[in-house]
């Protein structure tokens, strides 16, 4: 087979492109780079240069009560909004990928607008929907508030995954004897780890950084951004720059581990398609 | 010879001659030399194909001519000016893509068009021969569609109409039948020829198929691993083969590899007179020049061997039959359709079609 | 092939918790902008005061068409920075568009929350860029106008932006088939005019996904105001938190909310429209 071999277009020089594509690069790290370096900075955030390297604010943070408590807040209702919103999204997609029903239009639409609608207006319906049903601001209304909302992102990718998946594979399994259930199992669902794994990892790290629902419907406990926001409110110290410097680790850390995950799959479907042709 | 194919015959090249001069072209990507010190030189108005199998360089060559790719040594001519060091857009060479590459967002007509509004030719013209281009490849009434809505063969044309229209001094054109059905090629590839005569202009044409090559071309340029194994018309290139892969990849061959010796041919089983100094030989010898001579007399400048019928595929017109000669030895023989045969025969062929070729 | 037992057991679950937990609270903030407050209690009493008050006072057009125009302004912004970086990572990265891909994307997940506070501490007067111009001498006092202002708002929003309008555009560009470019110049034509001609076209579904995005989350903002906006950079949605805050007004608050979605779910459907019409297989 005759390799796409890199043609004299994607080569050519394009200095005023490459320096403005750089310049981009720059504006989109500056931020991230100022906090980190400024998370190890003696004499706190602002001014130029950054003296004095101390890990003191780390320090601090370590020590600071409230943080960890609202992370472990913030870890409790990520986990759950991963369950939940897999298997309602995972149901949903199937739904959209096989059933035909009234409505089915409309449902597609809606399972999808939270995506798109700012956090403010589900966050606000979400609150009055559960003052109207006598629910308390809390955690678990949080909970529920993120695990909805994020039922879009996991039918996404789903039903994209369940789009590549090959029909004739289950055909097969049902052909041989197998039951829907069976094969639902022990074909279809094989076929989507990827896709889960991917969700999942997408899941996770949007509802431990989500603010506009959170805002609404929080109580007296604190999810890891709102505790940072009421720091923020108080004004700014280094040690906001510590968690921060933190949370942005370990989101690249996921981040790298969700991509790869991702292409891997990808490179075992074209190896697939290469064995096939 | 009718106006609208006349006046695109017009801007043909320059008059008689050379227009294209490859020299010396090797190309490499990353360690892989994929091809090796190519020269050849086109002259105007011929049909001239690429041919080879899969990795032999001849896509490789052609995207060089196109300017998609810059050689890693060598130079590449045309009418008497450098030409690989122009990009693509200012070469007067088109191509037509294995997969059509149409425009999916603009009409026939805009697609066909797309050449001249680029160079930014008077409206009044663009209408013109827009028209005339799509006469010449009947397509005119689906000016208005989209690709996305016509056939392969048809999406095929477009594609065609589209080089052309701009009048180019050599057309290009990369596997542009391999993704027809088998009736559709057939037709198409008449049609190709029939256009390349009346425009005279100079086609380049790359394909694995070598059945294809003999049947469009006026000289074929076979490609192996990077080089120019053999570059013929289509009848030399079939009756005096240079090499052993030659003969075997272009139509279908018995390679007798012996040798000679005190001026006899030694092949296995067969032995002919041959003067020559003593050597190890290969020849080549067709199915179609061994014929069935029971009981027949063999002529001085013939060679006549016996062997037993293994299998007889039948071919319509014509019968394959594979014999043994005896020890192994196994040859194929074209005869043309009888009823089915069986058991020992005599063969005969002459000395002359048994010809000699290199590894 | 899917019993009908299959597709009801398959799709009731997430219709029922769709229905309940989307639907029933989207449609209630509906209802509420037809209630109003009385002596700090909502009153269940269907009038059409809030909508009346809405065009009525004219300082609530004024700050919807302030986030209007903000919302603009980020989306053209996050396509002025996007784009071209999009467009330079699928045509001219050539092996290191797998690694610079990934650097896109990594600060997209960095926290919101996050990127907002590093740029406060950026933009302000004993910031970061005021230190830096004032030890390079070009300033000798703190420029003000850059933290606590519709400026600050528009960076903050680009910045956060930019990478979620660069994401559909790319896969737009990666999907334009390459023979493509190559026959447009085969024919004559030069980068720019392939750029104009071909690719720009192809990209357009992407491009208006990414715009549609942009906009519309732009709109609905409350966070980015807040840490930056200072008085000047309030938003539409600001004044929503705040009538569900300290300014207590539910109904009022869910009549601008209702205008806000009703206004994203046209917009939304139009550009639906548009982008059927510029799909091209």
């Amino acid at each position: 087979m005759v390799l796409q071999m890199s043609s004299a277009t994607s080569t050519r020089r394009a200095p005023l492109l490459t320096i403005y594509a750089t310049l981009v690069f720059i504006f989109i790290y500056v931020p991230v780079v100022v906090l980190i370096l400024y998370s190890f900075n003696r004499d706190g955030v602002g001014g130029f240069p950054p003296r004095h390297f101390t890990l003191d604010w780390y320090r601090q943070l370590f020590g600071d009560g409230p943080v960890w408590d609202a992370l472990l807040n913030s870890l409790i209702v990520a986990t759950g909004s991963v369950v939940l919103a897999l298997i309602l999204g995972l149901l949903a997609a199937l739904a959209l990928d096989r059933a035909t029903f009234p409505g089915k239009a409309l449902f597609r639409r809606l399972v999808l607008l939270p995506l798109i609608l700012p956090g403010i207006i589900t966050g606000l319906s979400l609150l009055m929907f559960a003052v109207l049903a006598g629910f308390q601001r809390s955690l678990i209304l949080v909970f529920f508030g993120h695990a909805t909302a994020l039922i879009s992102v996991a039918t996404t990718e789903l039903f994209a995954g369940l789009q590549k998946l090959d029909r004739s594979q289950e055909e097969a399994s049902l052909d041989l004897g197998a039951t829907p259930w069976q094969t639902f199992w022990r074909i279809t669902l094989p076929n989507l780890k990827l896709s889960l794994i991917a969700a999942g990892l997408l899941i996770f790290t949007l509802s431990m950084d989500e603010i506009a629902v959170t805002f609404f419907l929080i109580g007296s406990e604190n999810t890891l951004p709102q505790e940072i926001w009421s720091r923020l409110r108080q004004g700014i110290t280094p040690e906001i720059n510590a968690i921060s410097t933190l949370i942005f680790a370990v989101s690249v850390v996921l981040i790298v581990i969700w991509y790869r995950v991702r292409t891997r799959g990808l490179g075992a479907e074209a190896q697939e398609l290469l064995d096939r042709a | 010879m009718n106006s609208s194919v006349a006046s695109l015959a017009q801007a043909a090249a320059p008059a008689d001659g050379l227009l294209l001069e490859v020299r010396g072209v090797a190309k490499r990507f990353g360690v892989r030399d994929v091809l090796r010190d190519i020269s050849l030189n086109i002259a105007s108005g011929e049909f001239i194909t690429l041919l080879g199998e899969s990795g032999s360089g001849k896509t490789t060559l052609l995207r060089l001519v196109a300017g998609f790719e810059q050689p890693t040594a060598g130079e590449i001519w045309m009418g008497g000016e450098r030409l690989d060091t122009l990009p693509p857009y200012k070469r007067r060479v088109n191509t037509v893509f294995q997969h059509y590459a149409l425009f999916p967002h603009l009409s026939v007509r805009d697609n066909v068009a797309y050449g001249l509004r680029v160079k930014k030719t008077a409206t009044s013209e663009i209408g013109s021969r827009v028209e005339e281009a799509l006469r010449m490849v009947k397509m005119q009434e689906f000016a208005e569609s989209r690709p996305s809505k016509l056939s392969g063969g048809q999406q095929q044309r477009v594609a065609l109409a589209r080089a052309l229209v701009n009048r180019p001094l050599l057309l290009l054109l990369d596997e542009p039948l391999s993704a027809l059905d088998a009736n559709l090629r057939k037709q198409m590839q008449s049609e190709l020829k029939a256009l390349q005569r009346e425009l005279g202009i100079t086609f380049l044409f790359v394909t694995h198929d070598q059945e294809e090559a003999m049947a469009l071309s006026d000289r074929i340029a076979l490609l192996r691993n990077g080089a120019l194994e053999q570059i013929a018309s289509p009848r030399e290139i079939y009756a005096h083969p240079a090499t052993a892969y030659t003969a075997q990849f272009i139509g279908q061959t018995n390679l007798l590899r012996g040798e000679i010796r005190g001026g006899i041919a030694n092949c296995g089983v067969l032995r002919w007179p041959l003067d020559v100094p003593d050597s190890l030989a290969i020849f080549s010898l067709r199915p179609e020049a061994i014929r069935l001579c029971d009981g027949g007399v063999r002529q001085n400048d013939e060679a006549k061997f016996r062997a037993s019928i293994r299998q007889q595929l039948y071919g319509g017109a014509s019968e394959l039959l594979e014999v043994d000669c005896g020890a192994g030895q196994l040859l194929r023989v074209r005869i043309s359709a009888r009823e089915p045969l069986s058991g020992e025969h005599e063969f005969v062929f002459s000395i002359a079609d048994a010809i000699r070729v290199q590894e | 092939m899917y019993s009908r037992a299959y597709k009801t057991l398959v799709s009731m679950p997430p219709l029922l918790w769709v229905g309940l937990f989307l639907l029933l609270p989207y449609a209630l903030m509906f209802a509420h902008s037809f209630w109003t407050v009385q002596d700090g209690v909502v009153v269940h009493q269907w009038n059409l005061h809030n909508y009346a008050a809405l065009l009525s006072k004219p300082v609530y057009l004024e700050v919807l068409l302030r986030t209007m125009r903000i919302a603009a302004s980020v989306t053209i912004c996050s396509l002025l920075l996007g784009y071209p970086l999009a467009y330079y990572l699928s045509f001219r990265a050539g092996a290191r568009k797998e690694l610079l891909y990934q650097l896109v994307i990594v600060p997209l997940w960095v926290s919101y929350l996050v990127r907002g506070y590093a740029w406060k501490t950026i933009l302000g007067s004993e910031g970061v860029l005021n230190g830096f111009l004032q030890y390079l001498h070009i300033t000798h006092k703190p420029v003000a106008f850059l933290l606590y202002s519709p400026f600050a708002v528009v960076l903050v929003l680009t910045h956060i932006y930019t990478p979620f309008v660069f994401l559909p555009i790319y896969a737009a560009l990666e999907h334009i088939p390459r023979p493509l470019v190559e026959a447009s110049e085969d024919l004559g034509a030069s980068s720019v005019q392939t750029f104009l001609r071909v690719i720009l076209p192809l990209s357009m579904p992407g491009l208006l996904a990414g715009a549609t995005f942009a906009f519309v989350l732009s709109l609905g903002d409350f966070l980015a105001p807040l840490l930056v906006g200072g008085a000047s950079g309030t938003m539409i949605a600001n004044v929503v938190q705040s009538l569900f805050g300290a300014a207590y007004d539910w109904p009022l608050g869910a009549a601008i909310s209702a205008c806000i979605l009703i206004l994203i779910v046209s917009l939304l459907f139009l550009t639906e429209r548009l982008e059927k019409r510029w799909s091209f297989k």
